[in-house]
């Protein structure tokens, strides 16, 4: 366990090396320090795993030096070890390397191939840092540092400027949570000095025991940070074109790992949303607002990609509403399992997408369950999974939310809403497997992938069906829901696990390719309105333009001069004005310099003789 | 009595001067000046200072005044040039200066007003003079004497180019 | 030796108006040589000053003074003299106004 500063640092020094030798290395040394840096980080966690649950899953610290020091306030760089950030550093590491390793592949042949292992390795430095945390600040660096290679791998190809912008459009999304989560940072230290998270919590119980204004509004704020982060309303609308950079960073950092930073935030500060009921309320509506907007999103997308990002924008929610119906190991739970299938559905997503050149509208692909068997499979394992299919890992996940959310206050509303979004997502998984895989057969695909990009599509395959099998919540008691509550008697789990059943069955008569029912459905004008407000998700993109980038940029135009600059610019008018008018004292007359001499000298008389 | 002849000295004195700066004709002017200077030489002696008003005539008049003979003759800066500087001369170029000028009296004569301080009444001659240079201001003998030197050879030299290009323009 | 007792303000007064007649007749006159002239007057009139003062204490600091401000004014004179000898040969010209390259 002493060896865990060595998780982080191994994908750091993977980091730097790549960085400094910048691309001059060949692909194959780039993949073996880039993957295999992350490849040691996973072994070490699985070392430091068993050591942890063999010593009785204590919480475990190591600080390794002090950050800062500045009046009262020394934040520790502090790695804290517990039930949470053990299960967040094993999806990390080790879904994260399978995802590394399919990228050796994926990757191939790109001339940035060194700089995208380098912002690989960056990312996972600065997630580990994240979780690892023991002090807000180093859980605030880790979180920059995510949104920051967020923003550098979602622009990755860099040559087309619509991949800058979506990472433009990322970053300052992200960017109004970072900031809200930052003032609520401050209002944390201002009323209980000091960031260091146990510490925290410890004064905060104390302080706020009997509920206060100061709690609700700092939890609000952390909301607010973890709402930008995970992509959740109203912050959301970045994700969806965050599937402009290549798919890889797609399975790591926006399903696996990044947008899950915001559930682990709230799950780690899980008091400050005990103490503060209206917060509490405030992340499941959040989280059920989003998960049911997202669900219909996606059933209307063409691009495979797209279909997926709505998908992850609606689980997230269900773990956002999980974390507000007081789920908490659940919510972590669904986040492991959602890690196995979302790496898989992505990685196969990727294949396909390569199979079929580049082509990502699955209205242009077809019948290609024989060509490519591998994606095929993939992705039915992972929709499967997705949508919650008896025995599957999301089964277990997903069940135990909504069994939990039942017995929440409003619970049975609750529970029905969510129950129809699980519907919703099997009809939408459905669809995506018919219309890529079935009907008529599209020619030119081309499978050829080698060992590195088909073993982690198999190990996350088996991942996400055996995955929830041994009901694992994150050990030690530090969840306050002190384990999963699957028991639930009489009509309620039966009712539950049907649902998403009938909407495979619902999705099969709708979209099976031979008879295309659907089409029928969608023939009216009404229909089809709906199926576009469906599919530019729900308005938010157009909402948000009018409400915000309209004023912004009138301002902006206003101010197209700059007014500030100018101010600058009349102190160099007013010198060059002064400059002016002193050059027309030196015009070069013998006699006018005489005559400004003794005007001085009656000046200098009269100052004299007025003074005295 | 002698204090007459002091009033007398000194609006002979004024007038001269101001009609020195008045001439459109170089050589008036510089007879006008003598005329001043001859004045001020007068005053000299009525204060007791026989040696200064000797050296007044002698130097000032006759040898600086000089100088500026010869120039008026080598440029020949005779009558003819008088109607070009009277034209230069007119009225409203003496507003500013003549304010200027005036403010400066005031504020001089505000200085010097309400003392009453006399002349000693007793004549310094050149024994004492004499006297007081080859004593106590010898280093001022010294320096003065440098000063001439330096103006000699700056003289020189920037008479001389003048009349080598003369010579140069009269050669073919 | 004798000299006539004389109000030391009326000389001083004297003195200062012609120095003040002095620098009017230099603000005025564009001609080279009547500004030197004109300089000659002011110096003149410090002379006049020095000497005055030095008569009021019956010293012959005074006269020392006169004598340094003579010397003075002849290697002025002769200095400025030749310099007015430049600029007619230069510019062709006594009008120093016409001496000014600067664009002020």
């Amino acid at each position: 366990m002493a060896w865990l500063w060595l998780v982080p640092l191994l994908p750091l020094t993977g980091f730097l090396i790549l960085a400094a030798t910048q691309g001059r290395l060949p692909e194959r040394v780039v993949a073996v320090i880039g993957a295999g840096s992350v490849g040691l980080a996973a072994l070490v966690t699985a070392v430091v795993t068993l050591d942890f649950l063999g010593s009785g899953s204590g919480a475990y610290s190591q600080t390794l030096w002090t950050w800062l020091s500045a009046g009262g306030f020394t934040p520790d760089f502090t790695l804290y070890l517990d039930g949470l950030s053990l299960v967040m550093m094993g999806v990390i590491t080790g879904v994260g390397f399978l995802i590394h390793l399919y990228a050796t592949g994926y990757m191939a042949g790109d001339p940035g191939y060194g700089r995208f292992f380098a912002y690989m390795n960056l990312f996972v430095f600065a997630m580990l840092m994240l979780v690892l945390g023991d002090d807000l600040l180093v859980l605030y660096l880790g979180w920059e540092g995510v949104g920051l290679c967020s923003y550098l791998l979602i622009g990755f190809f860099q040559t087309d400027p619509a991949n800058g912008y979506a990472a433009r459009k990322a970053f300052v999304v992200t960017r109004v949570g970072d900031t809200a989560m930052a003032i609520g940072l401050f209002l944390l230290f201002r009323e209980l000095g000091t960031l260091e998270i146990q510490t925290l919590l410890e004064r905060a119980n104390t302080a706020w025991a009997g509920g206060d204004l100061t709690v609700t509004v700092a939890a609000l704020l952390i909301l607010g940070g973890a709402v930008g982060k995970s992509a959740q309303l109203p912050l959301q609308t970045w994700l969806p074109d965050a599937m402009a950079g290549p798919t890889p960073v797609s399975a790591l950092i926006h399903a696996a790992t990044m947008v899950t930073a915001g559930v682990y935030l709230i799950a780690r500060l899980h008091d400050l949303y005990l103490l503060s009921p209206a917060a509490q309320t405030a992340v499941t509506l959040v989280g059920l607002a989003t998960l049911f907007i997202a669900a219909f999103a996606a059933l209307a997308q063409r691009d495979v990609k797209r279909i997926l990002a709505y998908s992850t924008m609606s689980q997230i929610g269900y773990m956002f509403f999980a974390l507000g119906v007081g789920a908490w190991s659940a919510a972590i739970f669904h986040l492991m399992t959602h890690a196995f299938f979302k790496a898989l559905l992505f990685l196969a997503a990727g294949s396909l997408i390569l199979a079929m050149h580049h082509e990502q509208d699955i209205f242009r692909m077809g019948g290609l369950r024989r060509r490519l068997p591998w994606p095929f499979w993939s992705m039915v394992i992972g929709s499967a999974a997705l949508a919650a299919l008896p025995l599957t890992s999301g089964y277990f996940s997903k069940d135990a939310i909504l069994l939990t959310a039942f017995d929440a206050p409003g619970g049975p509303w609750l529970w029905a809403v969510a129950v129809l979004a699980a519907f919703v997502t099997a009809l939408y998984s459905m669809r995506m497997i018919l219309v890529v895989f079935f009907g008529d057969e599209r020619e030119g695909a081309h499978d050829s992938e080698g060992w590195n990009m088909k073993l982690p599509l198999a190990v996350l395959a088996v991942l996400s069906i055996i995955g929830g099998w041994f009901g694992l919540s994150p050990p030690g008691d530090v969840l306050p829901d002190g384990g999963l509550h699957a028991e639930h008697g009489g009509w309620l789990p039966w009712v539950t696990s049907a649902f998403p059943l009938l909407g495979l069955a619902l999705g099969y008569v709708l979209f099976e390719p031979s008879r295309n029912r659907v089409a029928g459905l969608m023939a009216s004008p009404a229909a089809d309105a709906v199926r576009r407000f469906w599919l530019a998700g729900w308005g938010f993109d157009w909402l948000y333009a009018r409400l915000f980038e309209a004023p912004y940029n009138t301002i902006a135009h206003w101010n197209r001069r700059d007014a500030v600059d100018r101010l600058f610019d009349l102190t160099a008018a007013v010198v060059r004005g002064g400059n002016l008018v002193t050059a027309y004292l030196q015009n070069g007359r013998l006699r006018w310099y005489l005559a400004n001499m003794a005007a001085g000298l009656a000046v200098v008389l009269l100052i004299v003789l007025g003074v005295s | 009595m002698e204090l007459v002849l002091f009033y007398i000295a000194a609006t002979v004195c004024l007038v001269a001067t101001s009609l020195v700066i008045t001439r459109s004709v170089a050589s008036h002017a510089l007879i006008y000046l003598i005329v001043s200077l001859l004045s001020v030489a007068v005053i000299f002696f009525l204060l007791g200072a026989p040696f200064a008003a000797a050296l007044e005539i002698v130097i000032y008049a006759g040898a600086i005044m000089v100088l500026f003979v010869f120039v008026v003759m080598m440029l020949n800066l005779g009558p003819r040039r008088g109607p070009e500087e009277r034209a230069r001369l007119a009225p409203r170029h003496w507003i500013g200066p003549g304010l200027l000028s005036f403010v400066l009296l005031l504020e001089l004569a505000y200085i010097l007003f309400g003392g009453t301080s006399t002349s000693s009444g007793v004549a310094v001659g050149p024994t004492e003079v004499g006297i007081a240079l080859f004593g106590p201001y010898l280093i001022a003998v010294e320096l003065a004497s440098v000063l001439l030197l330096a103006a000699l050879v700056g003289a020189y030299h920037l008479g001389r180019r003048y009349l080598r290009s003369r010579r140069e323009e009269e050669q073919p | 030796m004798t000299a006539t007792v004389i109000p030391m303000e009326h000389v001083l007064a004297l003195a200062a108006t012609l120095f003040l007649i002095g620098l009017t007749g230099v603000l005025v006159r564009r001609n080279l040589l009547f500004l030197l002239l004109s300089l000659e007057i002011m110096m003149n009139a410090c002379g006049l000053a020095f000497v005055a003062a030095g008569a009021r204490w019956g010293a012959p600091d005074g006269q020392i003074m006169y004598m340094l401000v003579l010397a003075l004014a002849a290697a002025e004179v002769a200095v400025g003299l030749g310099l007015l000898l430049q600029l007619e040969r230069r510019l062709e010209t006594l009008d120093v106004d016409r001496a000014s390259e600067l664009e002020g």
